[in-house]
């Protein structure tokens, strides 16, 4: 019996490989088993090589596996891409209609199973997926009657015919591959899940799913990978709410049509990867100094221009903090779990209008595309926050008098009114301005005004800036990191705790303004400090050193080769440490 | 009932003596109060340069943006509360050069905001470049053998966008420019007024009387149909777009917050943000 199992499935692009894995995954999610599941996939639609990595587990697990045990293989190239990381004991089972080839310096078993030819006998190739997944149940000696109710769900509109046939394909394919295992049935087991019921989620779907119950009902954005998901989420149920997405014809028109709504009234958010980030800059410093409030979330894919579009990366860091020009006050969150990416959203807009300033959801392609099982999300964990959003009817104004929409405040956050409200006329410009805001090019008021701005986050409360798990006082090393590499960087915690060191980790979740006084004491009271980042420059170790010191001590692990960590690379890039 | 005074605020215009723009505020003003608009019920959206500056001196909700960005900031002010009234407004170099993109997207979205652009077919604010709609030879500090380029002719691009609403007009034509910007507003779906507003500063070429000797009113074209696109498009080639009126309109196309399915029927700013807990939880068994 194992308690944890990876599987990996791969062929062409536009084969099915993705939905293979989901039938897959979906089952063993309601069976109770925790997975996460990372797609390799490229920028095209059609061909290339792409998989599905899929690790199942009895436990949370938040990481890509190190090893893999079931290799699932549509064509050589995904045995020749991928089967290094095949364990001594691991098994490749392999279309037989491509004559497969196991490399020399490998110990796992090759099986050629006929999926395509048994798929086409049953009625269609298209099958062959289905029956992948039979021949998988065979080596796990999973009842095939799990996947009934998934192929029901899936293919129950194309008929009750269809229905059969694919479950015919699961029991086919488990049929060959049971003969063919003989006293191997079963090699793999999995011990028996909790069957507790959980969501099964990627990062977009829960970062939409954060700003529909944190009050959002407009958005406006451009299709993008890795963020379209977040606006083909929301118009899909905003309609529900009486809210609705407009595709935008550009970037610039996403931000500064989300500008636009948030002034009006609404809660807006508008989405993207870092090219449209870099797009949306200007815009962004225009909410910063109208204090208008704006949602606006970076899911980061590897840079710079056109980059690595499909890889993980974690470089726009910098970018999001400093990005716009002119200084404005902004906050950055990085959500590090599926879960915290639906409650950090939510969150976002009740500071964006407590603090009437640009807040930036940052995610990573991991997080955002990587699939999860999540615990049941708690709504009325949901707050709806709306800061000095003044309602009700307002003091009358003499003469021709404006509202002070920018009053100088002992919290620098100013009372605010929205277009439609009598006695509220006040003026918005991007232009530097008084307390009506008529424009000013006063040094006084210059002063009085960019004071009152900064002061807003001064004051900024939020809960848990830093995920501290710091079970020593005084630790050997201490590692950070932020969004994805939570998993990975907890796995490697672990073993290096085994190794006899004594580890603790921050996860940083408030990335700007940077939590200096959360970080600090974990940082002095460590004697090496590993900080963990995809990205070639250690943007986040940079960040550190600016605001807590302590360079001598602070060690880069970095990787941009647009994958993500590997739970044994922090392991011994850790250990090489001491 | 307001009144067109009651637009006005107390901040004194930092346009030139003599420019196009002061009219164009004025027909603002008079056409707001004529529809029968309170002042809150306004919200006028601009962009940057000399015209953009009009948000700030009409009593009303004003947001002057970014460069080039009125439009989507308007549509955006418009989709979250479908009660107000949202007139975008900046000058050609906004709207027909770094604004065009979100131009044409917004005439063929069709939503239900009047955008007048005040062109004097120069960069003013800038101290005299030359704009899209600089005619060819045109001499600026930027072109100074003449621009090489051909002029924008913003009429017949709105027509073939897909515009409902296409209207031009000169400032000096007070009555006719707020007849127009009236209709505009009452139009449901997107307006576009394009109006002669001639910089006395930077462009000694399309001055006031140049306009006068060069402009055809469309109310003396004998049988003109603002209804006929066809005709619409060969009466701008005619006269080298130099007419004025309104040009096209088809009421029968609907607005986009009409077409949306869903679309809340009370402003989207005054609704009510919380979930009900039974459609969060059938929002997440979608998952499981």
């Amino acid at each position: 019996m194992i308690n944890q199992l990876s599987w990996k499935v791969g062929g062409q692009q536009g084969e099915g490989i993705e939905s293979t894995g989901e039938i897959f995954s979906i089952a063993l999610n309601r069976l109770g088993y925790y997975l996460y599941g990372y797609r390799h996939f490229s920028s095209r639609i059609k061909g290339g090589h792409t998989n599905n990595k899929i690790r199942v587990s009895t436990t949370q697990v938040r990481s890509i596996s190190d090893d893999l045990d079931i290799l699932v293989a549509f064509d050589q190239e995904t045995i020749d891409v991928n089967y290094k990381e095949l364990h001594s004991k691991g098994v490749i089972m392999a279309d037989s209609k491509f004559d497969p080839k196991k490399p020399e310096d490998t110990q796992a078993g090759l099986y050629a199973v006929p999926f395509t030819e048994i798929a086409t006998e049953l009625g269609t190739s298209l099958m062959k997926n289905m029956v992948a997944i039979g021949a998988t149940s065979a080596v796990l000696d999973l009842d095939i009657q799990v996947f009934e109710e998934v192929v029901q769900e899936i293919f129950g509109r194309k008929g009750q015919q269809v229905v059969d046939k694919n479950m015919e394909a699961i029991k086919s394919g488990y049929e060959y591959m049971k003969e063919k295992l003989g006293s191997n049935v079963g090699a793999m087991q999995l011990e028996k899940a909790d069957g507790q019921q959980r969501l099964f989620m990627i990062g977009n779907d829960a970062i939409a799913l954060g700003a529909l119950a944190g009050g959002c009902r407009f958005m406006a954005a451009y299709p993008i990978t890795p963020a379209s998901e977040i606006m083909e989420y929301l118009i899909k149920k905003l309609p529900a709410v009486g809210g609705t997405v407009i595709q935008t014809e550009d970037e610039i028109a996403a931000v500064t049509m989300a500008i636009g709504a948030n002034y009006g009234g609404v809660r807006a958010l508008t989405a993207s990867a870092g090219p449209g980030l870099s797009l949306k800059m200007e815009a962004i410093g225009l909410s910063g100094i109208t204090e208008t409030p704006l949602v606006i979330v970076d899911t980061q894919r590897g840079g710079p221009s056109t980059g690595l579009p499909t890889k993980q990366e974690q470089s726009d860091l910098m970018a999001m903090i400093y990005g716009t020009h002119g200084e404005i006050p902004k906050i950055v969150m990085a959500p590090s779990t599926v879960q915290e990416a639906f409650y950090d959203t939510a969150e976002a807009f009740n500071l964006a209008e407590e603090y009437q300033c640009p807040v930036i959801v940052l995610s990573d392609l991991q997080l955002s595309l990587g699939k999860q099982t999540v615990e049941p999300l708690e709504f009325d964990k949901v707050e709806i926050r709306r800061g000095k959003l003044q309602s009700g009817d307002l003091p009358e104004i003499e003469g021709k008098g404006y509202f002070k929409r920018y009053e100088v405040t002992a919290d620098g956050v100013s009372p605010r009114v929205i277009p439609g409200m009598k006695n509220g006329i006040h003026h918005v410009t991007g232009v530097e301005h008084e307390e009506t805001g008529k424009p000013s090019e006063s040094a006084a008021n210059r002063i009085a005004q960019m004071d009152k701005r900064f002061r807003k986050i001064s004051n900024l409360k939020f809960d848990t800036p830093v995920h501290k798990n710091a079970p020593h006082e005084e630790a050997d090393l201490l590692i950070v990191g932020f969004n994805s590499t939570r998993g990975a960087i907890e796995e490697a915690m672990g073993r290096l705790e085994q190794d006899g060191l004594k580890v603790n980790h921050a996860q940083i979740r408030l990335i700007h303004p940077f939590p200096a006084d959360e970080l600090l004491p974990l940082v002095a009271s460590a004697k090496k400090v590993a900080v963990i980042e995809n990205n070639a420059t250690g943007q986040l170790a940079n960040i550190m050193k600016m605001n807590v010191g302590h360079h001598g001590k602070i060690t880069k692990i970095l990787k941009y080769d647009g994958n993500p960590f590997l739970p044994h690379e922090i392991h011994s890039k850790c250990k090489e440490l001491f | 009932m307001a009144t067109f005074k009651d637009f006005r605020n107390n901040v004194k215009p930092n346009w030139c003596p003599g420019c196009g723009d002061f009219s164009v505020q004025a027909a603002m003003q008079r056409a707001a109060a004529n529809v029968g608009l309170e002042p809150e019920q306004l919200a006028v959206v601009s962009g940057i340069g000399c015209s953009g500056r009009i948000s700030g001196y009409i009593n009303s909700y004003g947001f002057h943006g970014i460069h080039g960005r009125a439009l989507p900031i308007a549509q955006g002010v418009k989709m979250a509360n479908r009660d107000l009234t949202v007139i975008a407004s900046g000058g050609d170099g906004d709207g027909f050069a770094i604004g065009m993109g979100h131009t044409i997207h917004a005439i063929r979205r069709n939503i239900d905001i009047t955008y007048i652009v005040m062109d004097n077919q120069i960069y003013g604010l800038t101290k005299g470049q030359t704009s899209p709609r600089s005619a060819a030879g045109f001499k600026t500090k930027s072109t100074p053998q003449g621009s090489i380029e051909q002029a924008i002719s913003p009429m017949e691009m709105a027509l073939t966008a897909g515009a409902t609403f296409v209207a031009q007009s000169f400032s000096t034509d007070l009555k006719d420019l707020t007849a127009l910007i009236e209709a505009g507003i009452k139009h449901k779906g997107f307006s576009l007024i394009n109006v002669f507003s001639p910089c006395v500063t930077y462009n000694k070429v399309n001055t006031y009387d140049w306009f006068k000797e060069n402009l055809t009113k469309l109310s003396e074209v004998e049988g003109y149909d603002s209804s006929s696109r066809e005709l619409a498009m060969q009466t701008l080639m005619k006269h080298d777009g130099l007419v004025t009126g309104l040009i096209y309109q088809n009421t029968e196309r609907k607005s986009y917050q009409e077409l949306i399915s869903g679309y809340s029927e009370t402003p989207l700013a005054h609704a009510d943000l919380s979930l009900d807990q039974k459609f969060f939880d059938k929002l997440t068994a979608e998952f499981v």
